[in-house]
């Protein structure tokens, strides 16, 4: 995998941020776009503007083949059954949205039990704390082991007849775990629960096969996987899709429509009310074209090679607390000891480096560390040695800003 | 931008203010009224307290949690906004919320260390943390009215 190959392709990276030479440390949050993405998307705007499903004109058909062509590149990069398992979403929030507001609404009931965990995103866990809240059922958290992740051990202790739906990450995008999926899986299906995986940071690094996972949901964002923003995935098995009532009701979803009853299409069409995000799609399917060609496991030895080597100069630095030392992906979350996040991140801009600071959509993960907020770098197969050279010397820099070195 | 406009936004003065705040701790006392804040974004996180006597502010209290800027910002404000009137406070704020946008302010008005935080225009991110605890203490006021 050839880094400065691969940096050719975003043209961003050409940019400045503060007149210094833009180092993007935040792929967690979004990736860079790769022009063939965007060519892919122009491509549609340019020359098959019209709409999905509908036209009886050649224009129409062409579109179609390439938002259903997109469809088909997720069922491969997934390795779903079919691709009739695939719902185009605005993201993985709406996606995980629509299995607790469909299959959640519908399934779970007064006394049921659903389990999420401290390792949440917020889309991951809130959709559920309200389903628990309108339908009575009791939401429960998998306790986390003394380095924060989640354990089949733990997954057990929470798991009971009651237990309706497990909603978990595949992996943290505060802490770079990667759960035992497959594990916890088998598990709720032992006790006839269902898993809902929110995989937003585990499908853009590392090869996902949900048979072999034998999740009943799963989850990403185009976004972060070098595609387009307004468009995500939710995979879904077949027999639960096509069981489950749409929460969108409009255009193209319908059977037939009469004045007091109506029909809707079979999964996943029902799910797609409206016009899609076609442009989305087509970009996405280009995204999945691009990183495949490069290799997913290129990909993650990358991405874990700069991490490890980024977590030693940092600990090498001193007075920086790594919150996650042994994670598998790319992320890396900490803060400079005695100086607050938002203080820190100020300082990497100016640097020209785009780190996160916050509570990184996961509020009572920061309570389980303690932290109001953290510092998070993450990687991805654009990032180079030499830019964690700077993201480090940046960091010794706010190291010495705030122990009063200038004053 | 440069290390020199940082030097710029973390002035001595804020970091005079940052590591030893004035004002700092909640009093238990009668007559304060108390206004809490937070910003969900950033997780800053601050109590104001204000007591008012005849139309002026006698004493503010501050407790919180966030960066220097706001920490600061806060100690500052306290500071600036004792013992002057609810009216004079009300414009100083004003001019406080124009100062940390980079806009023109009335110069000639009693501003304490306020003004130091010009630089904070430079970073527009930060803007909020520096006026938290004005917005808290503003609030507080008004609703002492």
């Amino acid at each position: 995998m050839d880094v400065n190959q691969i940096r050719k392709d975003f043209p961003i990276l050409k940019e400045k941020m503060n007149d210094r030479p833009l180092i993007y440390l935040d792929s967690g949050a979004t990736t860079l776009k790769p022009n063939l993405v965007v060519e892919a998307e122009n491509y549609y705007n340019t020359k098959k503007t019209s709409n999905v499903h509908r036209g009886v004109y050649q224009l129409s058909n062409e579109a179609t083949e390439l938002y259903e062509g997109a469809r088909k590149k997720v069922k491969s990069l997934l390795n779903a059954k079919s691709e009739l398992e695939i719902v185009f979403t605005k993201g993985a929030t709406q996606a995980l949205n629509l299995v607790a507001q469909s299959y959640g609404i519908h399934n779970v009931k007064a006394g049921d039990e659903i389990i999420v965990s401290e390792l949440e995103h917020h889309s991951s866990f809130l959709p559920w704390q309200y389903i628990a809240k309108v339908t009575g059922a009791t939401l429960k958290y998998i306790p986390l082991d003394k380095t924060g992740r989640i354990t089949v051990e733990n997954a057990k202790k929470v798991l009971t007849s009651k237990t309706k739906v497990v909603a978990i990450n595949y992996v943290s995008n505060v802490m770079g775990y990667i759960a035992p999926i497959k594990e916890i899986a088998a598990l709720a299906h032992e006790v006839g629960a269902i898993i809902s995986v929110d995989a937003a940071q585990a499908v853009p690094h590392m090869k996902i096969d949900v048979q072999d996972l034998d999740c009943d949901f799963l989850a990403f964002s185009a976004h972060k996987m070098c595609g387009p923003t307004g468009t995500g995935v939710l995979y879904g098995k077949y027999e639960l899709l096509n069981k489950m009532e749409p929460i969108e009701f409009g255009g193209e979803m319908i059977d037939i429509v009469g004045e007091l009853e109506s029909t809707w299409k079979d999964a996943p069409y029902r799910f797609e009310a409206g016009t899609p995000v076609i442009s989305g799609a087509i970009g996405l399917g280009a995204a999945i074209d691009y990183l495949t060609a490069i290799g997913f496991d290129q990909i993650a030895n990358h991405e874990r090679e700069l991490r490890n080597y980024a977590v030693e100069k940092l600990e090498a630095l001193g007075g920086i607390t790594i919150f996650n030392q042994d994670a598998e992906t790319g992320i890396i979350s900490f803060n400079i000891d005695g100086v607050h996040p938002h203080d820190a991140a100020t300082i990497y801009d100016t640097e020209g480096i785009c780190i996160r600071a916050g509570h990184h959509c996961a509020q009572p993960l920061m309570k389980w560390l303690c932290q109001p907020a953290t510092l998070r770098a993450s990687l991805y197969l654009y990032n180079t040695k030499e830019e964690v050279d700077i993201f480090i010397e940046a960091t010794q820099k706010g190291k010495e800003f705030f122990s009063g070195v200038f004053f | 931008m440069s290390f020199s406009n940082l030097e710029q936004l973390y002035r001595q003065v804020i970091m005079d203010h940052y590591k030893n705040p004035r004002n700092k701790g909640l009093l238990e006392t009668e007559g304060y009224h108390q206004v809490h804040l937070k910003n969900p974004t950033c997780g800053d996180d601050v109590v104001v307290q204000v007591k008012i006597e005849e139309g002026r502010i006698e004493d503010i209290r501050h407790e919180g949690t966030g960066c220097s800027i706001c920490c600061s910002s806060a100690s500052v404000m306290s500071q600036t906004l004792i013992d002057k009137t609810v009216i004079e406070a009300a414009d100083i704020a004003k001019n406080f919320y124009e100062i940390v946008q980079g806009n023109e302010f009335d110069e000639e008005l009693d501003m304490g260390d306020a003004p130091v935080y010009q630089g904070v225009a430079k970073f527009p991110a930060r803007v909020k943390c520096a006026t938290i605890s004005w917005k808290a203490a503003e609030q507080a006021i008004n609703e002492l009215k």
